[in-house]
């Protein structure tokens, strides 16, 4: 197989996730989206360890890293989710807005 | 005792340091007591200086090295001659005399204390002045006691035109401070050094220059000028800082206008002793004047046209102190006409006399004021009946003054005329004829606006405590007698101040002129009686006079004048400069910091707290960035 591919995939994941990120009003769903960019990077780490010239396992511990950091995001994301929701009622994006001038 | 000189100007330094430190918690008894205490014991000192003087003759400078830098140096120290232990002696007693008289008169100001403290600082300032024993130090300490006046002068600084006129008086000292500090520069440049002994030594010649200041000294000045043009120049300068701080002819302005000042320090120093200190320097620099003929001749025209205008000045203002303001401006310019004539002995004899007789006149003008708060002559009248001590004592200063037989005033101020007679100067003698005539009017239309007729006002006049009548009465003994040390018949002062042979020109006794200026002030006195004694008269005489009357009353327009010659355009300058720094320069800088200000606050508005707005943003921040970037870098 060819590197391509790979980096196609991990492309339209990031573009979906992009998207998604910027345009769902549902907080959920925004941190769904960023869960994917962070997938479709560790994609990108995976293969091009393995299809550099000299492959090597690096990228491969670096995408692990990832992964436990995107775990530890999601509890601190989930835990402002909740407390938000507590305090306004609500889970949209917008409404997250008192921290401006 | 002449070794504890020293000390003379430096007890009240000591009293003015210790005030400084201590003066907030002490009683006003306290601080009477120690300010008196220092300047008593400084006049102790000084008599027996003078005492050891008037046997041995000057002595010789004690100094000691305070820079050296090429061929010179320049030294610190004081030198004790008969002319300064003759002023030590009078700045001493009026200087005791003001003290104590000032404990009633300041008595419950809440600033008691630090007025003691500048009066001690002056008094050791004006001390310094006196035996300093040469032209730097002496700049020093004239420095000083231009400060002096000016703390004094706005002493009650709350007062607005108080604040005014101390601002005054330093700025118009200052034009001749500068003249004064020019002169002395200039003289040092041509003789290589600032002892009053040395430059008196190398007067005549540049050849002694050589050796003081090298050839570079002397080479600057032969090639700008002859040694007299030099000597003259020098001289003028010198007199231009006289003419600044004895308040002669252009530069008198600030005198009346120091009056706002506390009435004591009027007596101290307005009267009896800074302003003398331009005559004194006169007297002190005399081998320069006699040098340059032009420079005496600058001096006596000053002098004279001093006299007589300051007295015509006198004879019409409403305010008792300034009325003797403009009379202390005019008898400094007999002073100063006896100096430009060389009647050296007679300017410093008018100096002592007048120094007794005008502190003698402010104090009693100060108790008068104390004891019914007013300054106004036409709101007083008839006290002669309530204050009858102060109403002798300043009979005697109004007689001496108008110099009325055997009053001390008379002897001195017939000497000067004498002098100016003899001398050749008829039209400087005419002068001080007419302000003579002037003088007794304008001093007794003082005394009988005061002391006679009927209490116009509300207060219940009375005389002050002890404190206030001893001075006044020690002053009218000195005011009455103190002419008996110069007189034809016993020159005492004459010998005392010429140990080593005559100096300038000590007139012998002229009958004639003598019975001639005892008629004129009796002359003097009869107008005023006649005017002032019985009512209306004087406001009828006064129409009469019209034009002569307005130009007196509005002091010849001179305040007027300056402040549309020279006040004017400095103030449209400075008005001019400050738009510019104002509105240019720092427009320029607020401008900056505007635009920022404006910027950020436009800009604010455009975070809205959306986070996917800014993550949009960013997005295609970094879109940009990056086409741009692979643009560059030929990739795209």
């Amino acid at each position: 197989m060819a590197l391509q591919p790979f980096l196609a995939l991990a492309a339209i994941l990031f573009g979906l996730g992009l998207y998604g990120a910027l345009t769902k009003r549902n907080l959920i769903i925004v941190l769904i989206s960023i869960e994917m960019m962070l997938n479709a990077a560790n994609i990108n780490l995976v293969a091009f360890a393995h299809f550099l010239p000299k492959p090597n396992i690096e990228g491969q511990v670096y995408a692990l890293f990832n992964i436990a950091i995107a775990a530890a995001e999601v509890a601190v994301g989930l835990a402002i989710l909740l407390s938000f929701f507590r305090t306004r009622d609500t889970s949209d994006v917008r409404d997250m807005n008192s921290m401006k001038w | 005792m002449i070794g504890l000189t020293w000390l003379v100007p430096v007890l009240p330094l000591v009293a003015y340091l210790v005030l400084l430190f201590t003066g907030k918690r002490m009683s006003e008894v306290a601080i009477t007591t120690i300010s008196v205490l220092a300047v008593l014991i400084g006049f102790v000192i000084s008599i027996t200086v003078v005492s050891s003087v008037a046997g041995h003759g000057p002595y010789a400078p004690v100094v000691y090295n305070w820079l050296t830098f090429g061929p010179t140096t320049i030294t610190m120290g004081y030198q004790v001659t008969n002319l300064n232990a003759l002023m030590l002696l009078v700045v001493t007693l009026v200087s005791t005399l003001v003290f104590l008289f000032s404990k009633s008169y300041m008595h419950g100001d809440e600033r008691f204390s630090r007025f003691y403290q500048y009066l001690n600082l002056f008094v050791f300032s004006m001390l310094g002045l006196v035996i300093t024993s040469n032209l730097l130090e002496l700049y020093i300490f004239w420095e000083l006691v231009g400060v002096c006046s000016y703390l004094l002068v706005g002493f009650w600084y709350f007062k607005p035109e108080a604040a005014v006129a101390a601002k005054k008086a330093f700025i118009v000292t200052r034009v001749g401070d500068v003249g004064l500090f020019i002169g002395v520069i200039l003289l040092y440049l041509g003789t290589g050094s600032f002892d009053f002994t040395t430059i008196f030594a190398h007067l005549h010649h540049f050849s002694s220059m050589q050796s003081a200041l090298g050839a570079m000294g002397r080479d600057a000045i032969t090639h700008l000028m002859t040694v007299q043009t030099w000597v003259t120049i020098s001289a003028l300068l010198v007199f231009v800082g006289a003419v600044g701080k004895s308040a002669q002819f252009p530069l008198h302005v600030w005198l009346p206008d120091a009056m706002e000042g506390p009435t004591p320090v009027s007596a101290l120093i307005h009267a009896a002793t800074m302003v003398a200190a331009g005559v004194y320097l006169v007297a002190r620099m005399f081998p320069l004047f006699q040098a340059s003929a032009a420079a005496s001749e600058t001096v006596a025209i000053i002098g004279g046209v001093t006299a007589i205008f300051a007295a015509s000045i006198g004879l019409t203002q409403r305010d008792i102190k300034r009325v003797i303001a403009y009379s202390t401006v005019s008898q400094l310019g007999y002073m100063m006409l006896a100096m430009g004539v060389g009647a050296y002995v007679s300017g410093m004899f008018h100096l002592m006399t007048h120094a007794f007789f005008k502190a003698l006149l402010f104090l009693a003008a100060g108790s008068v004021i104390h004891a019914i708060d007013t300054q106004d002559l036409f709101e007083m009248g008839g006290l002669r009946k309530y204050m009858p001590i102060t109403h002798a004592t300043f009979l005697a200063g109004a007689l001496a003054l108008s110099g009325i037989p055997p009053f001390a005033g008379f002897w001195s101020k017939d000497d000067i005329l004498t002098a100016a007679f003899d001398s050749g100067h008829y039209v400087l003698y005419a002068f001080g004829l007419i302000a003579a005539f002037f003088t007794a009017v304008y001093i007794f239309r003082v005394y009988f606006l005061t002391f006679s007729g009927t209490y116009k006002g509300s207060k219940h006049p009375h005389e002050g405590g002890i404190a206030m009548t001893l001075p006044l009465i020690v002053l009218g003994f000195l005011a009455t007698f103190a002419g008996f040390i110069n007189t034809p018949f016993a020159p005492l002062l004459g010998n005392f101040l010429q140990p080593n042979g005559p100096v300038g020109y000590d007139p012998p006794a002229n009958w004639g002129l003598m019975a001639i200026s005892a008629i004129t002030g009796l002359l003097g006195i009869w107008v005023a009686y006649s005017l002032y004694s019985g009512g209306k008269r004087a406001d009828a005489f006064a129409k009469r006079m019209g034009i002569l009357y307005q130009l007196s009353f509005h002091k010849w327009y001179i305040d007027e004048l300056y402040a549309a010659i020279i006040v004017l355009p400095v103030v449209t300058i400075a008005d001019g400069l400050q738009f510019v720094d104002r509105y240019i320069v720092d427009g320029a800088v607020r401008l900056l910091g505007e635009v920022g200000y404006a910027g950020g606050v436009s800009l604010k508005y455009s975070a809205d707290g959306q986070i996917q707005t800014y993550g949009l943003i960013s997005v295609f921040g970094i879109a940009i960035v990056l086409i741009v970037a692979l643009l560059i870098g030929g990739v795209l």
